[in-house]
Order: structure tokens, then sequence, then C-alpha cells
């Protein structure tokens, strides 16, 4: 992930995820995933050569990034840690667990630490109901976390 | 003889250390240079003894669990590898009482077989059920799950059978197979462990659904919070294709059918089929408003089956076993096994595929063993966020689409949360409208705005004000979201709020802040 690129490098990049995934059925999400992959984000820049190459609007375009949790309009911290806050974490202490780990990390739910390490997001279940409460850092799960084992992750995650 | 010892790749497995101890047993068979080979198996299902670490000596499976990474070379000490005794041991897997009285059908495979092995698939029954569809008249096929008495597991209960007949009778040169595998329930994994687990499973469904269709494209909708569920989904078509059940002749019927993974990108509606098809063309998750029925104008307007991971899962059984076989377990008008999925607060949680009919309170109290806290059970929710709160008065509801329905609850996706009686129902009734208006695709009134004013009256009941008044109101919005919503997500909000307060009034009669303060 770079965080200064020129639009020019930009359009260079997402040119090649475009023509690479044009001809899908029904392309317009992969081509975002796809962005979002190679620089953190989905940045603006892409969204008018995203149109073009689909003959759709670049408000379409933008309705469907915005409609998305997924999609971002600007870079993440370093780490993504996603918590999950649906029912059964909450059965397990999940909102308990969340208040301590945003305190621990001195952010909210949707924020990034002014150091840029870490950037906390909800989910809304991870599909490990049977351990709750459960995490996903980067992509790697946790699950029945304790405040001990949250502790270690939040330390782990602002290395 | 090379030694087998398995060691899951579920996802849950590898949320509570999976990964390290296969390295710790890697290592171990390295150092004692052991005769053994590890496999990297789904999950049983048996969440608290994960890992579950299992050892085939004699034809049998002795397993040891919960293991952890600094267990492993005690366990190697004690004799592992012959199945050896030690405090972890829990004998065959096989016998303990969890799995041995479960009738799993759909699930026969998952924890047994390499996901990704299709020789291990065959040797354990796959692809007989795709083989003898490929023998078959479309009809018969569609004849055959419809006698089953196959109905939707995603949670609206649609009789799959009538489904598929309306797609083979559509006039379309293009139809397709949509599995809807965007499972976002909490208090479910079924979706998730049958496609880390046995992918094949579901590859062979929705191949015997094109053969009885006709389609020749299918789609697998995946939720972005799954990528282990991906990553396996993505290998095992691979597999397929090169094998020949993928591809322009599908097991040398001369009948073409392929098929993709797509992602989702974080949004529950998508798990609706008409916002799920919108996803797929690369729209945004809107609800489309029924007819056009999916099943004439569908995925880009063309006939489309679109069904939830478990029914196609439970196709390949039902097709090689038929359709007596298969409507011979349950009750009523709910034929066949149903995995329930045991979670939240609960000592034995995990995968328990059943005949429909057991009571609530025998899953809850006997099977799961009671919360895991070790207090006493407030409330269970059945169906995910959209589902109802039952008390234990309500104990004895037979698991059944219908007799739920009776107790205005829904079975959903068999996904059963407990909670015990530390939690407070206002905040779960709040949390319900929460959601909803996080997910609400924005298309009709009652969800968008009813969800957000849902949440604002909560608040006012909790803090006091005017409660006799705002429950009212609570429940008024409770009516007209429930009869004026386009899809279930705002139809369907109203069973966790109208259940909590229905059952739980003391929750929603708090001390008002006001006059404690005085």
């Amino acid at each position: 992930m770079s965080l200064h690129l020129g639009s020019g490098e930009i359009a260079a990049r997402a040119g090649v995820i475009i023509d690479c995934m044009k001809s899908m059925e029904g392309p317009l999400l992969p081509i975002l995933h796809g962005i979002q992959e190679e620089f953190g984000y989905v940045p603006q820049d892409t969204l008018p050569l995203i149109a073009k190459a689909l003959n759709l609007s670049r408000a379409e375009v933008h309705g469907v990034m915005t409609f998305y949790h997924d999609y971002r309009d600007h870079p993440a911290g370093r780490h993504v840690l996603k918590l999950c806050r649906a029912e059964s974490c909450q059965s397990m202490g999940g909102d308990a667990l969340a208040d301590r780990i945003k305190q621990l990390l001195g952010i909210d739910f949707h924020q990034t630490t002014p150091d840029g390490s870490v950037t906390l997001e909800p989910v809304y279940c991870l599909g490990l109901c049977a351990c709750s409460p459960a995490a996903m850092l980067d992509g790697e799960l946790h699950g029945r976390l304790d405040n001990e084992a949250a502790e270690e992750l939040v330390m782990e995650a602002r290395r | 003889m090379t030694v087998k010892i398995y060691i899951p790749r579920d996802a849950a497995a590898l949320s509570l250390g999976a990964e390290k101890v296969a390295k710790a047993v890697a290592q171990e068979v390295a150092n004692r240079g052991l005769d053994a080979r590890i496999v990297r198996n789904g999950s049983r299902g048996m969440f608290w003894l994960e890992p579950l670490v299992e050892v085939e000596v004699d034809g049998k499976r002795i397993g040891y669990g919960p293991v952890k990474a600094n267990d492993v070379s005690m366990l190697f000490d004690a004799g592992l590898i012959t199945g050896g005794d030690h405090t972890l041991c829990l004998g065959e897997v096989e016998n303990l009482p969890f799995l041995k009285e479960q009738t799993r059908l759909t699930f026969a495979r998952c924890g047994i077989t390499d996901p990704l092995s299709l020789k291990d698939y065959e040797a354990h029954g796959g692809l007989k059920g795709l083989r003898r569809a490929a023998d078959m008249a479309a009809a018969d096929i569609v004849k055959d799950v419809t006698d089953s008495g196959l109905r939707g597991r995603g949670g609206a209960g649609f009789p799959t059978g009538i489904k598929w007949k309306t797609v083979l009778d559509a006039p379309g040169e293009r139809k397709y197979i949509v599995c809807n595998a965007d499972e976002g329930d909490s208090g479910t994994f079924a979706d998730r462990m049958i496609m880390e687990g046995d992918p094949f499973v579901l590859i062979e469904g929705m191949a015997i659904a094109s053969l009885a269709t006709g389609a020749t494209k299918g789609f697998v909708y995946t939720r972005s919070e799954y990528p282990h569920a991906i990553a396996v989904m993505t290998e095992a078509v691979e597999i397929a294709r090169k094998a020949g059940i993928l591809g322009s002749s599908v097991l040398g019927s001369g009948k073409s059918f392929d098929m993709e993974v797509r992602t989702g990108a974080g949004a529950y509606v998508c798990g609706e089929e008409t916002a799920l098809l919108n996803s797929l063309e690369g729209k945004r998750g809107v609800v489309r408003a029924k007819p056009p029925l999916p099943a004439h104008k569908g995925l880009f307007n063309c006939p489309t089956v679109i069904n939830n991971v478990i029914s196609l899962a439970s196709v390949p059984v039902i097709i090689d076993k038929g359709a007596t076989f298969y409507r011979d377990f349950g009750m009523g008008r709910s034929r066949g096994t149903i995995p329930l999925q045991i979670a939240g607060n609960v000592k034995h949680g995990g995968l328990y595929e059943t005949a429909f009919g057991l009571s609530l309170g025998d899953i809850v109290d006997k099977i799961g063993g009671g919360t895991r806290s070790g207090r006493p059970v407030k409330a269970v929710q059945v169906g995910g966020p959209l589902g109802a709160y039952f008390p234990r008065e309500l104990f004895d509801t037979p698991f059944d689409y219908e007799a739920f329905a009776a107790k205005d609850g829904l079975i959903g996706h068999a996904g059963i949360v407990v909670f015990d009686d530390t939690a407070d129902m206002l905040t779960q009734a709040r949390f319900a409208m929460e959601f909803c208006a996080v997910e609400s695709c924005g298309k009709c009134t009652p969800c968008r705005i009813g969800s957000i004013r849902g949440v604002e009256t909560a608040d006012k009941i909790a803090r006091g004000i005017e409660p006799e008044k705002n429950r009212a109101l609570l429940a008024d919005l409770c009516n007209t979201m429930k009869f004026g919503s386009l899809c279930a997500l705002g139809g369907f909000t109203p069973y966790p709020v109208m259940s909590a307060m229905t059952h739980f009034p003391e929750d929603f009669s708090p001390v008002p802040l006001i006059e404690a303060a005085e």
C-alpha cells in the first residue's frame, strides 16, 4: 500500500486491473475488490476509469462503491482489527470487550490510531459463533477472546 | 504404514490456534523421525474441543482436544501416534455422544475427509448423486427433490423442488444456478463449515441443479468475512474443473456447466436473494420488488435458481439415496435433517445435524449443556438477528418451521444463540433496530426510517421517558415494519424486538432515571 501516488501511476495500475476483469459477468465488484487490494483503498481517481471501461456513469460507480461497507475511500492503518459486534459475541461479553479494546487503542470504531498503526472496525459476524467473542486481525482469526488475549492482540496490532 | 494425523483447517479451529498446533505436530514428527502424515480436515463441529487432533489407529480415529501448541510435545511423549492415553485423549471420536447421536446426511464427510481430495470425496460416497443425475431426465431430478420435501435452508423454507421446476419450465437460452453463501446471521456457521470442510458436496449439488434445470453457469456468492471459505471453494472449483465435474461436459453427460466464486463486500442485506442478484450484477445491493420471481427473471434477467448452501449441499444425498430416504426424517412439513448451529453463551457449542423435531429445551440444555458461564439461561435467539428471543417457558417448542412460526418466531438458518441471565433484553431489542439501521439497503421507508426511530424509541424507554407511551409506539413501529417492508430485513426485525418486549416485560420497565435522581 502506497500513500502518495501520482494520478498517473494510479491510473496505470488501476487500468491493468480493469482490463483484466472487465469481460467478467458483473465485473464491478471484482474490479473494486481488485483495486482495493492493490491500493488499500479505492482512490477517487479510479472511479471515472472504471465508469468508462464498463460504460457506466461515474455516479453509478460511486453509488456502488459507497453502498458496501468494505470499500474505503482512504487508506486504513497498517493493521485492521475487526471486532465482532453481533449477538453471539454479545452473549459472551463482546460489548465489554469492545469497550476495553477501544480504551486500549484510544479510538472508537471506524477510527485509526494517531500513529497510523491500527484501524478498528466493527464486523457483524465472522461465523465463529461457537467460539465467541471473536475478532479478525489482518485476515487472521481469533476466537474465545478474553481480556488477556485481547490485550495481546492490541499489542500485536500496535507493533 | 504411514499414520494419518488430522488437524482441522476450519476457520473456527484456526481461530483457536490450529495452525500453531499443526506446526508443532509437524516439528515433532520430523524431530522424532516418525512415519506420519498431517491431513488438514474440516471441523467435526465440536468447537469446545477445537483444535481437535485425531490420529487414525487400526481404522479408528482417536481424538485429542482441545490441544494447544505447547501440549503437542507431551502428547507425543504419551504415544499420540498409537492413540496413547493422556488427559486430553477423548477416545474414539465417532463414539463421542455429541457426534454419535447426530444424523449426518449433509455433513456426512465434514471433518472426516481432506476437503480438497476428490479421491477422499469419492471414497466417502461423493459424486454418486451427480452420476445418477447425469443418467436422469431433468424433470425426474426435479421430482426427486420435490418428493424429498427439501425446503430452503436459508431461512424462508420455500420448497426447493418447486423453485427448480419453475426454472426448468421457464423459457430461456441462458439460465443460472446461484448459491447464496452470504451467511450473515449471527449464530450461524453451517455454510462456512461446508465450504471449508466439504466443498465438493456444494459443487456436486450445484451441478445436479444445473442438470435439473438446464442452467449452464453457476455462482457462489460468499461473504468477504469468510476468506478461508473463499480460498477452499475457489481451489475446489479448479480441481472439479480439471476432473471434468465442471466444464463443457459434466461427467461426460454432454451437458455444460461451470461456476465461479464471488465475494461480497460487507453488506448483510445481500443475503436477501434479490439484493444478492443485484450485487452479482455489479449494482448496489438493493432489494428488488417481487414479482418477477428470480426463477423467471433473476440474474441478468435470466431464469435463476437461487438456493442456500445447505439446500444445495443436501441435494447429492437425496439423489443418491432417494427422495423417500430423505423425507423419512423429520416431522410435519419439515422433512429431512437440519444442521443446528448451537452458539453464544453455551458449553458445548457447535454444529449438530439432526432430523427436525427436537425440542428447543433439549437442544439448549441437553446437547448444548447449558451456558458456558454456568449461569441460568435467560433467552435463546433462534434464526439470526431477525429471529425471535425465546424464554425458557417456550423451550418445549419443537424445531420445525411451522411450530416456530406458531410461536411468533422462525427457525431461519437454524442458528441458536444462548444468553445467560446477565442479558438485558431492552438492549438486545435496541441492537436489533440498530443492526437494521446499519444494514438497511434504503429502498423502502419502513425499514430505512423505522429502524432509526426504533433505536430512538428504545433509548427513550431505557431512559424512563414516558415508557408506556413509547412501548406502544415501539409495538406500532414494529407492526408497520413487519407489514410494510419490502424484504425480510425490515420485515423480520420486529421478531427480536417484539419477542423481547413480550416475553421479558420487566426489562422494558426500567426505573426512570429522573425519579431515581430525586
